[in-house]
């Protein structure tokens, strides 16, 4: 079954909360990993090993290096879940 | 015929452990110019504040006499004591004979069984397994088990991804029998899909055949940090929790937690995703020694012994991870206070 945007974001939050340490009420679609919420390249490693577990989804190398903003992410999840 | 073989095991212990600092300390200050990187930067990818680098002079198997003498002694052994030696390196600048016969030399015992083995930073762990076993099943009485390296002979100062990362050490331990066990089973493997992520070339063919050299550097360790980051926070956590269940401990249970000391931020993950409750002590040398590879664990369990005298006997985690990729874990019950210093 197809993740919904909504509940991807909200799974991502919690993700980036765990991670990074930062209050889930400044992550929104538009907030870029590096220059918004401080998420470096190793936290962006972490991010993903996480969302992989648990939305069930394979991010390739490649694919990591293209996600500028949390709706780049949420978006790659729900089009390849 | 039928070929005769002792079956009684032998239980099997650390009786002692010893480390070799290089004397210069390299902080990340000295580095950073080279590789348009920043003290700040450093510290804040790998917790790196300062390595250590051997002289020029000092070789591989100097630094793993002292730190096999101190670990002898400290057994309450002398080198003639010592029934085999297993080397765990990669930074012997000799294919053969072996870093571990030379190191024989050095000890004045002619005769000890004496191997090397390659298994990167993951080499320690491979060697605990082996003297392990071979206490174990009798084929010697103590085992030699050492992990040095002098990284920084095959290290690029102009390489932005590794540079600041690997130094130079030396860490050993006796391996012998004790009344009960004192080494659990060891989980460990390879995911060698992923072997070109740290490399260490060209090859000596490559080397040789290549005569004006021109556009073939010196082999030096190349590494994919990312991509060692991710297999490190994804699939080591799940192994070193399969090495603590087969010891019969849980993360309750555990005292100690020694993982190779390649990345603080590694360290960090591993024990937020094992769970280790605060109780566990965990073994943060990397910040003031870098990555020494093979050499990692045992120093960090000799430094978290001089600050923590009251750990000795208590129970260790070890999980080494590296160029392989391959990985090894097993408990182990730290050495005993020391019969010697």
């Amino acid at each position: 079954m197809a993740l919904t945007q909504d509940a991807v974001l909200a799974g991502i939050k919690e993700i980036v909360v765990e991670v990074a340490g930062i209050d889930a009420g400044i992550i929104a679609m538009d907030k870029k990993f590096t220059d918004d919420l401080d998420v470096d390249s190793l936290s962006m490693v972490e991010v993903v090993v996480a969302a992989e577990e648990k939305f069930g989804v394979k991010i390739p190398d490649e694919e990591v290096t293209k996600m500028a903003t949390i709706g780049d992410a949420v978006n790659f999840i729900v089009n390849n879940s | 015929m039928a070929i005769k073989f002792t079956t009684e095991p032998q239980n099997a212990r650390i009786l002692s452990v010893g480390a070799y600092r290089p004397a210069r300390s390299v902080p990340n200050s000295e580095l950073v110019e080279r590789i348009e990187s920043s003290d700040e930067w450093i510290q804040q990818r790998t917790g790196i504040e300062s390595r250590r680098f051997a002289a020029a002079d000092e070789s591989l198997i100097d630094m793993a006499t002292h730190s096999s003498l101190q670990a002898i002694s400290r057994a309450g052994l002398t080198p003639e004591d010592i029934d085999a030696v297993i080397f765990a390196t990669i930074s012997y600048p000799y294919q053969a004979p072996s870093a571990a016969t030379e190191l024989l030399t050095r000890l004045n015992n002619s005769t000890a069984a004496a191997f090397d083995i390659s298994a990167a930073c993951a080499g320690f762990c491979y060697a605990v397994a082996l003297a392990n076993d071979i206490v174990r099943s009798r084929n010697a009485k103590n085992v030699l088990v050492v992990g040095a390296e002098k990284l920084s002979d095959f290290t690029d100062p102009d390489d932005r991804a590794t540079a600041f990362i690997f130094a130079d050490g030396a860490g050993s331990v006796v391996i012998g029998p004790s009344q009960d066990v004192g080494i659990g089973p060891t989980v460990w493997g390879a995911n060698s899909e992923t072997r070109d992520a740290i490399l260490l070339e060209p090859s000596y063919l490559e080397y040789k055949n290549n005569p004006d050299r021109t556009e073939l550097p010196w082999p030096n360790i190349a590494q994919q940090g990312q991509t060692v980051f991710r297999w490190a926070v994804y699939e080591i956590a799940p192994i070193a929790l399969r090495a603590l269940e087969g010891a019969g401990l849980t993360p309750e249970t555990l005292d100690v937690f020694i993982p190779h000391q390649a990345n603080d931020r590694i360290i960090d993950s591993l024990v937020k995703s094992m769970k280790l409750p605060d109780s566990v002590v965990v073994a943060r040398d990397i910040r003031t020694s870098g990555n020494t590879s093979s050499a990692s664990i045992p120093l960090a369990m000799d430094a978290l012994l001089a600050e923590r005298p009251d750990l000795h006997g208590k129970s260790a985690l070890l999980v080494g991870f590296g160029a392989g990729l391959v990985y090894a874990g097993q408990v182990v019950e730290l050495p005993p206070v020391p019969k010697s210093t």
